[in-house]
């Protein structure tokens, strides 16, 4: 009798595991609400943010409910959206920047789609692919080299202000930048150096910069927080690679006049985009978002939001980035086709170079 | 003197005193065994003796040389505990030879040595064996032959034969006695079990809640327990007091005056001229004698033994007699 | 009683197929279907590229970067560990459980904050800035000693706890001094779980992520974070599988040494015995666990320092900021909602964890007489605790292209955080509950059964009574675990709900003094709930919790 009471147990007990598992497996799945079109998952960068307000007129527009899920920096989203490609991990992705645009675009991740309204600004942000567009422009940034103007007026440095200024030895040590290989901002410094010295030219440079004792950090918070003189951590590095718009940052309480300022002849250009995927099981709500985002609420709310400029020129900046957070003029520019052409070849060349 | 002297020793964990005052000397060349209940501190008061608790008061010294500042490893002595704690990653020989490596002696002398302690504890040619294919007997063979490698001054024993069966531990302890009086090694054991302490020691000391109640020759104090409590410790059956004691007093020795009396078993025999009476309330024949349970007149319950030819069954009544060797006066409970 | 025997070996084989079930969907076939990717490129079964792999120059720099920090890393954790380990589990004095729940915090925190918190003790201008340590391969030995020194203490001490000390007294009796004592008896007896100590530190280093990543920026990699950037940078997964297999097939040789070492070893004594009180002769190996303490409690200290620190001095804003979404909206979420959301996963994946890890323990522990069920449970024990070593990253993006349909559609799942947290601590249950199991005298179970007493019954009356503390204990570590588990889930998509650890790292990557400050109380609330979690298992006195 025993055996068979062990086994009859035992099987019983399998069951009702298995069946809990299943249960709990089976619960949390918003697919339903998918189908409904009531809920619009996008797939962003580890950067997104925007105010609630903002996303609530959304909501009150169209009635349906947006998800944000983060996905990584810009390189681990786009290589997970072109991983799962045909049965996306959401109905639309935004923040692929002019650096991955391309290899998206190759890879068939995005359906067609252009905004049947958009700001005439937009136009200087397009990619187009032999004519047909895959992602709309919604913001862009320059990535420029920033001094801590009180550290360079307390040693009575004069500050630098070009790439070639940074491989003076009078700014020996100095620096600190996120690396290449794992921050986007290092990738687009990294570009910025290609753009100005040439796809030949800019190894000499690296490695002049290596001789002056750059530092080189896996993040941007890394060089920001830690090692910048004005970051978080009060670091001992007072130039660092950071964003146009980081000076208005460091006003300091009470002050009027941020304590940092941006090298704007050092500056890459990011254009962030959105776009719809193809497959995805709600692609009318991703419309209608990507047309949300080109509007001037929304355009409106970004710097503050996302520390970036609007893609629409028209839309008024706030006060502290009129005056401290100027745009670079002249970014320097590397073609979308030609990163995604070179990214691995050039990265490999950085990395042998920066390796030990 | 030579030998070892604890004075006036006490041990201390935390509020507990586990060791209370106590004094012993162990002669030199002596086999003293001290006996006592689980927890009446005599493990610890060993343990106090080879240097690896310190005490919270009192001296112990040998050969009158205080030990208080000397470290275990120099003391000189060996310890052996129950089961022996051979060294598992090192075979028979490695053991035996361990403190003899240790005090740098040649290869050449270390095997000669071995195999001669080896054939001392009887266990010749076992050199290469692993502790772990040895039996219990076997490995308390070794780990005696351990101990006495190197010539201890003292040789410490922890209930050396209690996790041992019981014919394994008679004839190990006879051989235990015979070794030590052969090496002619000063021996302290500590033990609960009299049978181990008379078999092996010549010397017996009585311990209980830390203190030492009673000490002496084997004859000592078996002869005079010291109370009604160390009588039963040291085999006594049963002990009587008030009227009982008085009227076997009357009996056995009529100008004494005891008030209480131990006795054992073969105390009271079966005896058909005998001055006592009783009912046998039980009977069991074994291969010496028979043991019987009696209920004696104006004594009470007792236990006795008959010559195995008598046949005798629950409710015979019989003639008793007292065997006066076989019982010991205790000091009134005054 | 051959058709009896054959229904328990079948009840036997239902009850393993519970957690076998579970570990095929959600850890073997996400990543194989990762490392599938690699060997069949678009669809093609073509190896040999993957094998290229290995004969690149950088691939081999980045082996030998690998083993090198992390034998360092694993001898000085045995060598700063091992004296650790005799003070707090051979000695006894107030204050001891503290002392061994704070060892312990290390090893639970998230990556990202103690990489934080390392980089803001070396930076140039920090407490031993003055070592110049910041970006030197030094710093990330030392992160990582840092985070297995308690692996070491807990295994090593939990067995030395068991040790009979007679045996040393005896040696010391016969003549040798402590330091020949600990030479010629106590280190031959703890060598085998010196060893199964260091084959899991050893593991454990060379399948670091977070602290290679932030502290040798990328001047330096291991195989792990080669694996991140081959797949999330360069999308070169033939280079990704290549490492991934060769890091599995270290894994599992480490796994069988320390598994072998771990057999050697006698069973855990059920009670621990207590230890002697500190001695002066103890005072050189006290004083070096003194230093080993606070070496490991600097960072900590450090990152106290930090959330208590703001432009204006000494405040309390950073941990009143926790209340809001931190400056400029940072966050989609305040930090103490994301508290509770971590609350709540790290309870669901302790849930899951538990009746895995039960299972697999009880299958475990039972002693089969043949050769080959000796194997088979080895073998069963063996793959349980795979996930400890395989990469994050291959598993990560294993599930995203793997859970996409029924009946395992997935992806979306508010289930899936736990269930891969869970995969992470299930090995650490296995580890505490199982030796605790084994313990137990079958002959136990014997009686109980002679008398009557059904298989259930028998698990009531005899495993239970047991082993509830380590079942409690092992909530309370699988419980810790998650609540600061970040590889895993960072790879997985993060939605509205995100954990605590990710906020963090979600507040650190936002430009702004006040978020860095709120990160940094974040952290400090973070250590205090997984250390108060720790102190609570401490509590049940179970050696084998963080042994190995």
């Amino acid at each position: 009798m025993r055996p068979r009471s062990t086994l009859t147990r035992a099987a019983a007990a399998t069951a009702v595991l298995l069946t809990a598992v299943a249960a709990l497996a089976g619960c949390g799945s918003s697919s339903q609400d998918t189908a409904n079109g009531k809920v619009l998952t996008i797939a962003t960068h580890d950067s997104w943010a925007m105010s609630k307000d903002v996303m609530a007129e959304f909501k009150a527009e169209t009635g349906i409910t947006v998800r944000i899920a983060k996905n990584g920096d810009v390189g681990e989203l786009t290589n997970k959206l072109v991983l799962t490609k045909g049965d996306p991990i959401a109905d639309g992705v935004f923040g692929i920047d002019n650096t991955f645009a391309t290899r998206a675009i190759d890879e068939g991740v995005l359906a067609k789609f252009t905004p049947p309204i958009a700001p005439a600004s937009l136009s200087r942000f397009e990619l187009t692919d032999n004519g047909e567009s895959y992602l709309t422009p919604i913001d862009y940034g320059d990535v420029c080299v920033n001094v801590d103007d009180t550290w360079f007026a307390q040693h009575k440095i004069p500050e630098p202000k070009t790439l070639d200024d940074l491989i003076d030895p009078r700014y020996k040590n100095l620096m600190v930048t996120p690396a290449a290989t794992t921050s986007s901002p290092g990738l687009a410094f990294l570009l910025a150096t290609i753009g100005h010295y040439g796809t030949t030219g800019w190894k000499a440079y690296w490695q002049k910069l290596l001789d002056n004792g750059v530092k080189i950090d896996a993040g941007w918070t890394d060089a920001y927080e830690v090692d910048f003189t004005a970051g978080g951590g009060h670091g001992d590095r007072p130039i660092v690679l950071s964003y146009s718009s980081s000076p208005p940052f460091t006003v300091p309480k009470g002050g009027t006049k941020p304590t940092t300022s941006a090298l704007l002849d050092t500056c890459f250009r990011q254009v962030e985009y959105a776009g719809v995927l193809k497959g995805a099981k709600n692609p009318q709500a991703m419309q209608k978002f990507i047309s949300f985002m080109i509007n001037k609420q929304f355009q409106a709310a970004l710097p503050d939001n996302m520390y970036v400029y609007p893609a629409d020129t028209s839309v008024a900046l706030p006060a502290d980035w009129s005056t401290w957070a100027p745009v670079s003029p002249d970014p320097i520019a590397v073609s979308p086709a030609d990163i995604t052409k070179n990214r691995t070849q050039w990265l490999d060349e950085w990395r042998d170079l920066t390796t030990r | 003197m030579d030998g070892l002297s604890v004075r006036d020793l006490s041990v201390r964990f935390g509020a507990t005193t586990a060791v209370a005052q106590v004094d012993l000397e162990v002669p030199s060349g002596s086999v003293t065994a001290v006996l006592g209940p689980s927890g009446s501190g005599k493990s610890t008061l060993l343990r106090a003796v080879a240097g690896l608790e310190s005490p919270a008061s009192g001296s112990v010294s040998y050969a009158g040389a205080d030990l208080a500042r000397v470290p275990v490893h120099r003391r000189g002595f060996a310890l052996m505990f129950q089961d022996g704690q051979l060294f598992a990653h090192q075979s028979v020989a490695r053991n035996v030879g361990y403190p003899l490596r240790l005090r740098h002696r040649p290869a050449r002398e270390i095997t000669v040595r071995v195999a001669e302690l080896l054939d001392l504890v009887g266990l010749t040619g076992f050199e290469d064996r692993s502790p772990a294919t040895l039996s219990g007997g076997e490995r308390q063979r070794v780990a005696l032959a351990r101990s006495l490698a190197v010539e201890p001054r003292m040789l410490l024993l922890d209930e050396p034969l209690s996790a041992l069966d019981a014919g394994l531990r008679e004839r190990l302890a006879a051989d235990l006695a015979a070794i030590l009086r052969t090496a002619g090694t000063t021996t302290l054991l500590v033990t609960h079990d009299h049978e181990e302490a008379f078999a092996v020691a010549d010397r017996i000391v009585l311990m209980r809640d830390g203190r030492v109640v009673q000490g002496g020759t084997l004859d000592e104090v078996w002869r005079a327990p010291a109370d009604a409590w160390a009588a039963r410790f040291l085999g006594y059956a049963v002990t009587l007091e008030g009227d009982a004691a008085r009227r076997l007093c009357d009996l056995v020795a009529p100008q004494a005056a005891w008030t209480s009396v131990a006795l054992r078993r073969s105390a009271i025999r079966l005896d058909e001229g005998g001055p006592l009476a009783g009912t046998v309330l039980a009977a069991r024949v074994g291969p010496d004698q028979v043991r019987l349970e009696l209920e004696v007149d104006g004594l009470g319950r007792l236990e006795g033994v008959a010559d195995p030819g008598h046949r005798v069954q629950a409710g015979d009544r019989v003639a008793l007699s007292v065997v006066p060797d076989r019982l010991a006066a205790l000091p009134g409970p005054a | 009683m051959i058709g009896g025997r054959r229904a328990a070996r079948l009840g036997t084989a239902a009850l393993a197929a519970v957690p076998l079930l579970v570990l095929v969907a959600f850890f073997l076939y996400p990543v194989g279907g990762m490392v599938a990717r690699g060997f069949w490129p678009g669809g093609a079964f073509h190896p040999g590229g993957v094998w290229d792999v290995l004969a690149r120059s950088r691939v081999h720099r980045v082996l030998w970067f690998t083993v090198w920090t992390a034998g360092l890393a694993t001898v000085l954790a045995v060598v700063l560990g091992v004296p650790v380990a005799f003070v707090l589990h051979r000695l006894s004095f107030r204050g001891q459980g503290v002392l061994r729940t704070l060892i312990v915090v290390p090893f639970v925190m998230p990556t990202v904050v103690a990489g934080v918190a390392f980089r803001e003790l070396i930076r140039t201008s920090g407490p031993l800035g003055g070592l110049h340590l910041d970006g030197t391969p030094t710093a990330i030995v030392a992160a990582l000693v840092f985070f297995n020194v308690s692996v070491v203490v807990r295994t090593v001490g939990s067995f030395w706890e068991g040790l009979d000390r007679r045996t040393e007294e005896a040696a010391a009796a016969l003549g040798a001094s402590p330091l020949r004592v600990f030479g010629t008896i106590t280190l031959p007896a703890l060598l085998p779980s010196v060893a199964s100590a260091a084959s899991v530190v050893f593991l454990f280093c060379s399948t670091s992520f977070g602290i290679v990543l932030t502290l040798g920026g990328l001047r330096y990699a291991n195989v792990e974070t080669e694996i991140y950037q081959l797949t999330t940078q360069e999308l070169d997964l033939q280079g990704a599988a290549a490492l991934s297999v060769l890091q599995i097939v270290v894994i599992t040789a480490l796994l069988v040494l320390s598994h072998r070492a771990r057999r050697g070893s006698p069973a855990l004594s059920r009670q621990a015995r207590r230890g002697r009180r500190p001695r002066w002769r103890d005072t050189a190996v006290l004083a070096w666990s003194a230093v080993v303490i606070a070496m490991l409690m600097t960072p900590l200290a450090t990152l106290v320092e930090a959330s208590l620190r703001s432009s204006d001095g000494w405040t309390l804003a950073n941990y009143r900021a926790l209340q809001t979404t931190g400056s400029d909206d940072a966050l989609l979420v305040t930090a103490s909602s994301a508290l509770r959301n971590s609350f709540v996963i790290a309870l669901q994946a302790a849930g899951i964890a538990l009746i895995l890890g039960v299972i697999v323990s009880y299958l475990v522990s039972r002693r089969p007489r043949s050769g080959a069920g000796r194997r088979a449970s080895g073998l069963f024990d063996g793959i349980f605790m795979l996930p400890l070593g395989v990469s994050a990253v291959t598993l990560g993006f294993g599930f995203l292209i793997t859970l996409d349909r029924p009946p395992l559609d997935l992806r979306t799942s508010e289930l899936l955080i736990p269930i891969a947290q869970a995969m992470v601590a299930l090995p650490l249950v296995v580890r505490t509950l199982a030796p605790v199991l084994t313990s137990i005298d079958p002959r136990m179970r014997e009686a109980a059964a002679s008398l009557g007493a059904g298989p259930l019954r028998v698990l009531a009356v005899v495993d239970l009574p047991h082993a509830w503390r380590a079942i409690l204990a092992s909530i309370g570590f699988a419980f810790a675990v998650s609540l600061g588990e970040f590889g895993a889930t960072s790879f997985l998509a993060r939605d509205d709900s995100p954990t605590l650890p990710v906020v963090i790292y979600d507040l650190i990557g936002h430009p702004g003094a006040a978020n860095f400050g709120m990160a940094m109380a974040g952290s400090v609330v973070l250590a205090a709930a997984t250390g108060a979690a720790m102190l609570l298992v401490e509590s049940f006195r179970v050696t084998s919790v963080g042994a190995f």
